[in-house]
């Protein structure tokens, strides 16, 4: 399995968000693997919840389509297992705090390393209350990538001194789904400084971003972009045969 | 156990293990300036001075504490007290809690407030109170809310705020403090959330918990004057909780007085239609804060269900949480058949037409006063006032209005 940090190594590191079990599993596990061969360097499952507030329709409707055909933690895990025998990218899972919590903490992080999941992006764990999990994960090596907003201020010293894995620069207010770059926050390459006045981790930009312009420019300004809306709305289109759509599509980011 | 209440929920807005700031990293500079803003203002006396002339010349506090005599008689137990929050402007509690966190906003340099509403209860108090002060104001409400409560609708439009109909899950309150939280990360700068229970991030129960907390403040005063003594029990019901902590707050420290919510059991605690959190969740963590909430065997939220639109809710402040689980409240589950019968009840005995949330601690009280003596006392505290529901309720008996 490959590392964060050897992903993160590369010139530009391209992340690639999907939700796992949209549409099925046996799809779901397919995309995955798709991504992984077109060059995605990282990829960000998220795990369905039933009040996902940092997303937009575009990643909730993935989120029901996976609930219909039956996803839930274990099943999850399972499918991690199955997308190890194919490939060697990295993983991290986007989640929701309760559904860590309710799997339990300890359990939760023995799988995340059991079945070779590196790290946990987690929208409503704010640095206040890292607290709450950053024992155990640390426990067993997985890292809790955070998050910093445009809003962060002067909140970012706090957020990244300790971070590990890469950091997660969120590029504009409010929910997932595809913008224009005029939405983007205007100072992002500010942010980041500042986040390299503090630590060497990486930091990749994601909320919004779906062109190969926007990657590119993202590229320039930090060390990777993350890719989420863009790549469920391709599931949404054709969600039996999408494998072609999303090769393609990664691809042209990569190129 | 109190002291460490107090001095936890001061600090960091604990109440034992519940509460914390589980929210979103682009909301967090805007929770902590509102905790720095409310910790200034909430004793600075000119804030004070101008809240209290809000509550007592524009609200009409105090409310009355009323000796409801034809029900105590009638039932042949306890006296009973109804705490007459319904008589306030705008007709329920949640103008306490609104005033409040308007008037900090307003400090706080906003133009814009933003609302979440079950009933309509709370997105009326907050649309008057906009209206007011002169800020914009724009209110998240279910889709069936905005059916099933449809002249509260109307009444926050005349007032002059937007409505806006969220269709997604269960299109109930759960899923318009989803859509006022998404649009709150979405424009932060010029607005402020005005959420209306005890619920949410810290300082949001505290706060409101505080706002609301003027009600157990007069209960006291008024029963020592009345009746020379402390109630033997507090009654009120829970949605979020911010009727009930207002009305228990002051009366934690006195260990006699029993402090009751009663929440809405649906068609029966054995069933899967409910909303009783206390009875039937489990610890989790959901809109910003650690708590009880109903979810499924894998940590989803549940979908909940009560006739009573103010008490569908999945969770509960986490204060609420805490009292349950150092035993110093109880709480009991109505269902909607007991909720309507006491809704005639007390407007036949007594000639009032209470909300429909508030009917859930009434029939709790019809329950609890024929078990106890004719000298002891249970206040119970009528959270607002029922006009909203009679269209509802007539379709609840099969009776067609045509409205
Ligand atoms: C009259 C009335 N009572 C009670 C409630 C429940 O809220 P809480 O538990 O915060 O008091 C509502 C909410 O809409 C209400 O309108």
């Amino acid at each position: 399995m490959t590392s964060l940090k050897e992903a993160f190594s590369k010139e530009k590191t391209f992340v690639a968000f999907t939700v796992a079990g949209d549409p099925n599993i046996d799809k779901s596990i397919e995309y995955t693997v798709a991504l992984a061969n077109a060059g995605a360097d990282v990829i960000e499952l998220g795990i369905p919840f039933s009040d996902p507030i940092a997303d937009g329709p575009v990643i909730q409707k993935a989120g029901l389509r996976a609930f219909d055909a039956g996803i839930d933690t274990d099943k999850i895990f399972d499918m991690v297992s199955r997308i190890r025998e194919q490939t060697d990218v990295p993983l991290v899972f986007l989640s929701y705090l309760n559904k860590l919590y309710d799997y339990g903490y300890e359990e939760f992080f023995t799988e995340c390393e059991n079945r070779g999941v590196s790290g946990v992006v987690i929208p409503d764990l704010p640095f206040e209350e890292r607290g709450e999990v950053d024992e155990q994960a640390t426990a067993h090596n997985v890292s809790i990538i955070p998050l910093v907003a445009p809003t962060s201020g002067d909140r970012v010293q706090k957020i990244v001194e300790d971070s590990t894995g890469f950091i997660y620069l969120v590029s504009s207010l409010g929910i997932t789904g595809v913008r224009d770059n005029n939405q983007m926050a205007g100072d992002l390459s500010e942010t980041v400084a500042k986040i390299r006045e503090y630590t060497d981790t990486p930091v990749a930009v994601g909320f919004g971003i779906h062109t190969p312009e926007q990657v590119t420019e993202m590229n320039r300004i930090a060390d990777g972009a993350i890719i989420g809306s863009g790549i469920v709305k391709l599931i949404e289109a054709d969600p039996d045969n999408a494998t072609d759509s999303i090769e393609e599509y990664v691809r042209n980011i990569k190129a | 156990m109190q002291e460490m209440k107090l001095e936890t929920n001061n600090k960091t807005g604990r109440f034992g293990d519940f509460g914390g700031q589980y929210i979103p990293e682009t909301l967090m500079s805007e929770i902590e300036r509102l905790t720095k803003a409310y910790n200034h203002y909430k004793d600075d006396p000119e804030f004070k001075s101008e809240l209290h002339d809000l509550l007592v010349n524009y609200a009409g506090r105090p409310s009355l504490l009323y000796h409801a005599k034809r029900m105590s008689d009638d039932l042949g137990g306890a006296q009973i007290y109804l705490k007459r929050e319904d008589l306030n402007h705008t007709g329920s509690h949640k103008i306490n809690n609104a005033l409040g966190q308007a008037l900090l906003a307003k400090k706080m340099g906003k133009t814009r407030l933003i609302a979440e509403t079950g009933a309509g209860q709370h997105g009326v108090a907050t649309a008057t109170v906009a209206a007011l002060l002169g800020m914009e104001c724009e209110v998240f409400m279910g889709k069936l809310d905005t059916e099933r409560q449809a002249l509260n609708v109307y009444r926050m439009e005349m007032l002059g705020a937007k409505v806006h109909p969220i269709s997604s899950g269960t299109g109930t309150l759960k899923d318009a403090v989803n859509a006022a939280l998404q649009e709150w990360t979405r424009r932060v700068d010029d607005t402020h959330y005005l959420i209306g229970s005890t619920m949410g991030p810290h300082p949001f129960p505290t706060m409101v918990r505080d706002f609301q907390s003027v009600i157990s403040k007069e209960i006291k005063e008024q029963i020592v004057k009345e009746a020379g003594k402390l109630p033997d029990a507090v009654v009120a019901c829970v949605g979020g909780g911010s009727n009930a902590m207002g009305a228990f707050y002051n009366f934690i420290d006195d260990k006699d007085v029993r402090l009751i919510g009663a929440e809405a059991a649906g068609k029966g605690l054995n069933t899967e239609q409910n909303a009783a959190t206390l009875e039937k969740g489990r610890p989790g963590v959901f809109h910003g804060m650690k708590s009880i909430f109903c979810q499924d065997d894998d940590g989803d939220i549940k979908e909940v269900y009560s006739i009573s639109a103010g008490l569908d809710y999945p969770g509960i402040g986490p204060e609420h949480a805490f009292l349950q689980d150092i035993k110093r409240a109880e709480y009991v589950g109505i269902t909607d058949d007991e909720a309507v019968k006491a809704f005639d009840y007390i407007a036949k005995e007594e000639g009032i037409v209470a909300a429909i949330e508030s009917c859930h601690a009434v029939a709790y009280v019809m329950k609890l006063a024929p078990k106890m003596k004719k000298d002891q006392i249970i206040v119970c505290n009528l959270s607002g006032r029922g006009d909203k529901d009679v269209a509802a309720i007539a379709r609840y008996k099969g009776v067609d209005l045509h409205d």
